[in-house]
């Protein structure tokens, strides 16, 4: 990648923004867990709530990251076609990863796979991961940051179906996912469900499902029944936070879906702990930027003005 | 002998501010008094160690540099800021610290445990038979500090004092802590054989079969 004033801001402000979600969890998040804290009424789980907020509020004033599992980055990608550093794009996103890995700190995650040692950067080979979605004939970016710790990312499970076996099977096979491991990821949990054909599909629609807002639904009627019905029954089994027993047992529950074939029916579940760590980020092509899952983050990077939705009360992002 | 008898007398557990603390080196007897659900917070000595920590200590059969006998292993990979870099003996930081997922160490735990006679086990989530086992056989006791607290947790601790298995990359590492009324902890496997997560497992097992069985009646969306 050929460095340039307009590669080197995307990258500065990508940098402080990965490093802001490790130490801020997104609005969305705070909001649902305020909400379940407000009506638990068992006393360990309001000892750990008032924990959790307690260092939600530690982490701020000390600009550290809230979990030390700052996890493995992953992004996606929605690119416009005419977006100018469309090629740039991964490139710029390794270097924040890189310089956000030094500044916030982040811990570094990255194991080689085989050869079996951390790389001490948080990037290696396909790490960290891209997806990418093209918009043809826009001239935007929007990224999707995620950190997927390693407690969250455990649960995680696909399979096919035989379409016999309908979604009464793919029912029970989220929720006893969500007993045999999802007890030990840090609930109250997010949960995403992606329904497809193969194993592919599936676990990429429950990761899309994982970075959909905190209560919103699938424009399918019958998977937004779906959504309620599991959310409804998971917070029925009571794990409380971190599986100690309360009130409910998750965030929320999002289900994707995309068509399938007439033989199969993929369904893949992924979680993600209370400390949801993602984030949603949107350049235009003059790279002017709108933060729409943090409204405390603000950044100025040099010689240039900041744009989007800037705080100044929150302070500054990055160290 | 003076010494000895005062250190004979140092009471483990006091009661500080409301809050039950425990000060390594800890005794099976030390903690007998405490069962699953009790909260309490530590003082003394704590250190990290994962799960090459443990394949290394029970499959490779090496000796953990470190004296954990009557002390605390929290199963954790911290961020740790290092001072100093290049200074030859360089100083460490607690950034972020919390449990990591003890399950993972369940395969190992009852070997360690007997291994290096550690009393106190601290993580995140249950553990199962083996481990429950290990801790009425040899004195020990697991709990948790719920997760995701890590700046909490790194609060806690007043002082890096070694690291040792660096090689093994900076979050399997073991880190030696001295730590300061560092919790809350909750008891999740007591010296009865009470395995908290367990019994509550069992409880989530039948109001899950409850919930498969009225949502299945109402997702028959196959044609």
């Amino acid at each position: 990648m050929a460095y340039n004033s307009n590669t080197r801001r995307m990258t500065d402000t990508m940098a402080a923004f990965i490093g802001y979600t490790a130490k801020h969890l997104p609005d969305d998040v705070i909001d649902a867990l305020s909400r379940l804290r407000a009506e638990e009424d068992d006393p360990l789980a309001m000892e750990i709530y008032e924990l959790m907020f307690r260092n939600l509020e530690l982490a701020a004033e000390k600009d550290r990251p809230t979990c030390q599992d700052t996890g493995v980055l992953q992004f996606w990608i929605k690119c416009g076609s005419a977006f100018p550093l469309m090629a740039d794009v991964e490139s710029i996103l390794t270097d924040a990863v890189l310089t956000a890995t030094r500044k916030t700190p982040l811990r570094c995650n990255v194991v080689e796979t085989f050869d079996e040692y951390n790389t001490g950067t948080n990037t290696g080979t396909g790490a960290p991961t891209f997806w990418w979605d093209i918009i043809p004939g826009w001239d935007g970016c929007e990224i999707y940051t995620y950190m997927a710790g390693g407690g969250c990312s455990l649960p995680g499970h696909a399979m096919v179906l035989m379409p016999g076996q309908g979604y009464e099977e793919a029912v029970r096979f989220v929720m006893d996912r969500m007993t045999s491991y999802g007890l030990n990821a840090c609930p109250p949990l997010f949960v995403g469900v992606g329904i497809g054909t193969s194993v592919e599909t599936a676990a990429l629609n429950a990761k899309k499902a994982l970075l959909r807002p905190v209560g919103s639904h699938n424009e399918n009627k019958l998977a937004a029944r779906m959504e309620t019905l599991l959310e409804d029954g998971i917070n029925a089994i009571g794990f409380g936070p971190q599986g100690m027993g309360g009130k409910y047992s998750v965030i929320g529950v999002n289900v994707e879906n995309t068509a399938r074939h007439p033989a199969t029916l993929g369904v893949a579940v992924t979680v993600g702990c209370w400390s949801h760590r993602r984030g949603r980020i949107v350049f235009d092509r003059d790279l002017g930027w709108e933060v729409t899952t943090h409204t405390g983050f603000s950044y100025t990077s040099c010689g240039n003005e900041a744009s989007g939705a800037a705080d100044e009360s929150a302070g500054a992002a990055n160290d | 002998m003076a010494e000895q008898m005062k250190a004979q007398v140092r009471p483990m557990t006091e009661i500080r501010n409301g809050k039950t603390v425990i000060s390594t080196p800890v005794s099976a007897e030390d903690i007998a008094a405490l069962h699953v659900g009790d909260v309490f917070y530590l003082d003394g000595d704590l250190v990290t160690g994962r799960d090459s920590v443990h394949g290394r200590v029970v499959y490779e059969e090496q000796t953990l540099p470190v004296d954990i006998k009557d002390k605390v292993i929290m199963h954790a990979g911290p961020i740790v800021n290092i001072i100093n870099g290049d200074d030859p003996s360089p100083g460490y930081e607690m950034i972020s610290v919390g449990p990591t997922t003890s399950m993972r160490m369940e395969r190992f735990e009852y070997e360690f445990i007997e291994k290096t006679g550690v009393r106190i086990i601290i993580g995140k989530g249950g553990m199962k038979e083996k481990t429950a086992a290990a801790c009425k056989a040899f004195g020990a006791i697991h709990c948790v500090l719920p997760a995701g607290n890590a700046v909490v947790g790194a609060s806690c601790v007043e002082e890096i004092t070694a690291v040792h298995w660096l090689d093994l990359g900076a979050p399997e590492a073991v880190w030696c802590c001295r730590v300061k009324e560092f919790g809350p902890l909750i008891v999740t496997i007591d010296q009865t054989g009470r395995n908290y997560f367990e019994e509550k497992r069992a409880e989530y097992e039948r109001r899950k079969e409850e919930q498969v069985e009225e949502i299945s009646r109402q997702v028959h969306f196959m044609k």
